[in-house]
């Protein structure tokens, strides 16, 4: 039986990342060997490091190598921890403090406007990810892992989630299709996740597994919400009760595998997902959840992006997911309301706040009564627009003079 | 800390920005006589290695040469190749910048052709260095420092050799014109003027007059006709490309914001971006801006590129005031273009004349390797002690009414922002704003700024704020170890001894 494990990666490409190979030996104790481009400053640090790893998983006598290119402790720590469970069973994790930044929950109201995709395999983008200040980050563990890489990415997922600064980003995790994205959940439940993406999704039984899943393993009883992604003809059939599911806050639509299982195209004008957006959009909207559109993946093509966050916005979705740092100011900026949305919103919540003031139980413009769920929305449209910059906070004290 | 010597040549330890007056008259030529040249102008001899002879190449003697051709840069190897060939010890090179096509040298350097360099030790260059293999100090300085270094006499240059895309048979020459044009030849003309012997390299002769005349002939010895003097399109170098990085995008947008919010851009300003790929996409949003304000810059002072001349015929930026090409586009603005205008270290940088032009600028974006909590900031060393880069304009530029260092917080697990720098390059009071993808801190000296920027929305830090979020990120690094021998001098824009890097213990 082959004692060596290798994990991580390295290379001219890669950096803030590092590459372990392992091999537990019988005797001679721990020799551990460090090549590192930040040697002459950290060299005694990430051996200390290397080493306080193999004496948690109480590894006496091995022969450790890393190539790093700059990585954190929390993914040299992770990298290693998946190379003794390659060679060892056992239960322990190797876990750092939860940064205290990390602790916040999300509500379901919370803005899903964009939502960025992070290979979770990928440390040098974790770690800037939050500064772009995306509203949510998503470690991914499907489409962007490699089958082979799949179980210490969760492991390098898990310490993510821990240790890097989101800079009050949303925390997503999106698994893998059942029944293995509930091994995933097992690694990350407990470590301060906010939401799980659940790829793929079909059925609201499929939603119920993991959402069984999360509470069964939730030890902190904490906030997990689940954002399904539609990505097939049978799932935008059923797209009402999957919205409808239990912590299900946002309903997302994948346009890619959808057309592939139409037998189509896709193209940007979308006319051939015209309906399954339109549904969506319609189900979210009954099961009173977020409609969440599909990326958009030229990233070079700026003006092409608002065009499609404009239709999208048009056709009655909140958000949509974004592959790039850049493509989320555009994101931000084109779902945000526009100057008729402010101006009617602006009204509402005058006379609403006039209605406040002078004592009266009824908010009325005109001779027209306004319903409380109109006055919330107005609400939330003057928030969002002085969020995207386009209205200031004290709007009201220039209002009507 | 500073030596009293260097390389047996007494050394003047910085004083403070302003403080060192240099007395006496600048450094003079011998005379010449036209008696001593052919009368009918043509003084074209065979080869490099007969000009050198006719120079009268001998050990010891200081051998310059310039960068116009960045890294595309083909005629200082062979000098020394020449050099080798006919036992020539203990020779100073003395260029206006290194680049890795210089590599070769480090024979030289083992051998005992060269003694020493006093230019810029870049990449395997600064490692042989940095590892004390040179058996002299080397001498870095700024672009302006070496046009004062040359004109007070510091540096007696024997035989300046000018790479030139085109000249005439009497010297007079360009580099806007010929198959290898490269922009300008400012890098070259202290050598001209000062230089005791100065032979032009061309690939381009034409018959007198070469027109403009960046180099005037009355300075000029020898002239050389080779197959190819240059490799133009390598004046592209890796620095010199858009950044394509979300965090440095970032980064070049918040500078944008922070020059925009604080009215540093208004109508009439001006701004010199170099020649990094955040500092291009600064100069972007810059365009933006002016665009959306109605309102254009003054000048522009270059490096140009693409991007800076697409500004110019946009009819955003009056003049470019160019003191060396980035790319082609530069030089075909500023061969065409009389409002693109080339500068050299004389006019914009020396700090020993009757001003420069570099504190007419009201915004200048520069790089930095690390800056410590009290703005002073390194250029040429990484924070693993070894040389690897020059200083260029970097020092002169300083001068500027805002500088700003653009700059990512921390590179791989390296932070940015130190305690203490390896090698300070620029003092702190000079240094007026960093901004990073984290965070912008301004320099407690500039109230005016901080006062303007109080209630802003962008993330306005304390440096040592930002040291901290780095730290807490990175984890400290350990302090580098060092052995006593000094293996290079950085010297300041008068002349004076800033600092030095001493020998990396391995």
């Amino acid at each position: 039986m082959s004692k060596i494990a290798e994990t991580g990666n390295c290379g001219k490409e890669v950096r803030s990342d590092c590459k372990i190979t392992l091999e537990i030996t019988k005797s001679g104790g721990l020799k551990i060997e460090v090549i590192s481009k930040v040697k002459p400053l950290f060299g005694d640090k990430i051996e200390a490091l290397c080493r306080d790893v193999l004496k948690f998983f109480d590894i006496k006598n091995a022969n450790l190598k890393i190539e790093d290119t700059g990585a954190l402790d929390y993914v040299i720590a992770a990298r290693i921890e998946a190379a003794v469970k390659i060679l060892v069973s056992t239960d322990k994790e190797y876990l750092f403090p939860l940064i205290p930044e990390n602790n916040s929950q999300t509500e379901r109201e919370t803005n899903r406007r964009s939502r960025l995709y992070l290979p979770g395999d990928s440390p040098k983008l974790a770690l800037n990810a939050g500064i772009h200040s995306p509203d949510g980050i998503i470690l991914d563990l499907e489409d962007s892992v490699a089958p082979a890489k799949k179980f210490e990415t969760r492991i390098l997922v898990r310490n993510t989630l821990r240790s890097v600064d989101f800079y009050g980003a949303e925390r997503m995790v999106r698994i893998n299709q059942l029944p293995l994205g509930l091994e995933d959940l097992r690694m990350v439940v407990n470590h301060n996740v906010n939401l799980i993406l659940l790829p793929k999704c079909e059925s609201a039984a499929q939603v119920k597994q993991v959402n069984d899943e999360i509470k069964a393993l939730n030890k902190n009883k904490r906030k997990i919400w689940i954002m399904p992604i539609i990505e097939s003809a049978l799932g935008v059939i059923n797209s009402y009760e999957i919205a409808a599911s239990e912590n299900v806050v946002s309903l997302a639509i994948g346009l890619e595998d959808y057309t592939a299982d139409l037998g189509t195209q896709r193209t940007n004008e979308g006319t051939e997902t015209f309906f399954a957006r339109s549904q969506v959009v319609n189900s979210a909207r009954a099961a009173r959840v977020q409609p969440i559109d599909s990326v958009f993946s030229d990233v070079s093509d700026m003006e092409a992006l608002k065009q499609n966050v404009l239709r999208s916005k048009a056709l009655g979705f909140d958000g949509m997911g974004c592959i790039h740092p850049r493509q989320i100011p555009v994101i931000h900026e084109n779902y945000a309301p526009d100057e008729k949305e402010i101006d009617k919103a602006m009204k509402i919540v005058n006379a609403f706040f006039e209605a406040t003031e002078k004592g009266l139980g009824v908010v009325a413009l005109g001779s027209k009564m306004i319903d409380p769920p109109v006055v919330k929305r107005a609400q939330r449209t003057i928030e969002q627009a002085i969020e995207a910059g386009k209205l200031s906070t004290d709007w009201r004290e220039n209002y009507g003079k | 800390m500073i030596p009293e010597t260097i390389n047996g040549k007494k050394v003047i330890p910085f004083k403070g920005v302003g403080k060192y007056k240099p007395t006496g008259r600048k450094y003079a030529p011998k005379i010449s006589t036209s008696a001593d040249y052919p009368l009918d102008g043509n003084k074209l001899v065979d080869s490099l290695k007969d000009a050198l002879i006719k120079s009268g190449i001998k050990d010891g003697m200081t051998i310059s040469t310039h960068h116009h051709f960045r890294d595309g840069d083909l005629i200082a190897v062979q000098i020394f190749d020449i050099a080798h060939e006919m036992g020539i010890k203990d020779l100073v090179w003395f260029p206006s910048a290194s680049f890795t096509c210089h590599q070769p040298l480090i024979k030289y350097l083992e051998d005992g052709t060269i003694h020493h360099i006093e230019g810029s030790m870049n990449g395997p260059l600064g490692k042989f260095t940095t590892q004390g293999k040179m058996k002299g100090v080397g001498i870095l300085r700024s672009h302006g420092g070496r046009y004062q270094a040359v004109q007070d006499g510091e540096v007696e240059i024997d035989i300046a050799v000018i790479a030139a895309p085109t000249a005439d048979p009497f010297g007079n020459s360009n580099g806007v014109n010929g198959p290898s044009a490269c922009g300008l030849l400012g890098f070259a003309l202290a050598d001209s003027q000062y230089a005791d012997k100065v032979i032009v390299v061309t690939d381009n002769l034409v018959p007198f007059p070469c027109i403009p005349w960046q180099i005037h002939g009355n300075y000029v010895d020898y002239v050389v006709k080779v197959d190819q003097v240059g490799i133009p399109e390598k004046i592209v170098s890796g620095t010199t490309k858009i950044t394509k990085s979300p965090d440095r995008l970032l980064i070049a947008e918040l500078t944008a914001k922070f020059c925009e919010e604080a009215e540093l851009i208004y109508d009439g300003f001006s701004f010199q971006a170099g020649a990094g790929g955040t500092a291009l996409s600064i100069g972007i949003y810059f365009g933006e801006i002016m665009r959306r304000k109605g309102i254009k810059a003054r000048f522009a002072r270059g490096g140009s590129n693409k991007y800076l001349v697409d500004l110019l015929e946009e009819g955003l930026v009056e003049y470019i005031l160019d003191g060396q090409t980035f790319d082609l586009d530069g030089v075909r603005s500023m061969r065409d273009n009389p409002r693109h205008v080339n500068t050299s270290p004389f006019t914009s940088y020396n700090y020993h004349g009757k001003g420069n032009f570099e504190g007419i600028l009201d915004v200048v974006i520069l790089g930095a390797t690390e800056v410590d909590v009290n703005f002073n900031a390194n250029v040429v060393t990484h924070s693993d002690g070894y040389l690897l880069h020059g200083i260029g304009g970097w020092q002169n530029c300083l001068f500027g009414k805002n500088v700003i260092l653009p700059i990512p917080l921390f590179r791989d697990r390296i932070p940015v922002i130190r305690d203490e720098v390896t090698t300070i390059c620029g003092p702190g009071e000079l240094i007026d704003i960093i901004v990073t993808e984290r965070g912008i801190a301004i320099n407690p000296l500039r109230k005016d700024l901080i006062n303007k920027m109080k209630n802003s929305k962008l993330p306005i830090k304390t440096i040592q704020q930002l040291k901290d979020e780095a730290e807490k990120i990175c984890g400290k690094p350990k302090a580098i170890e060092f052995e006593e021998k000094i293996v290079a001098a950085i010297k300041w824009v008068d002349g004076t001894v800033i600092d030095v890097v001493k020998k990396i213990k391995e």
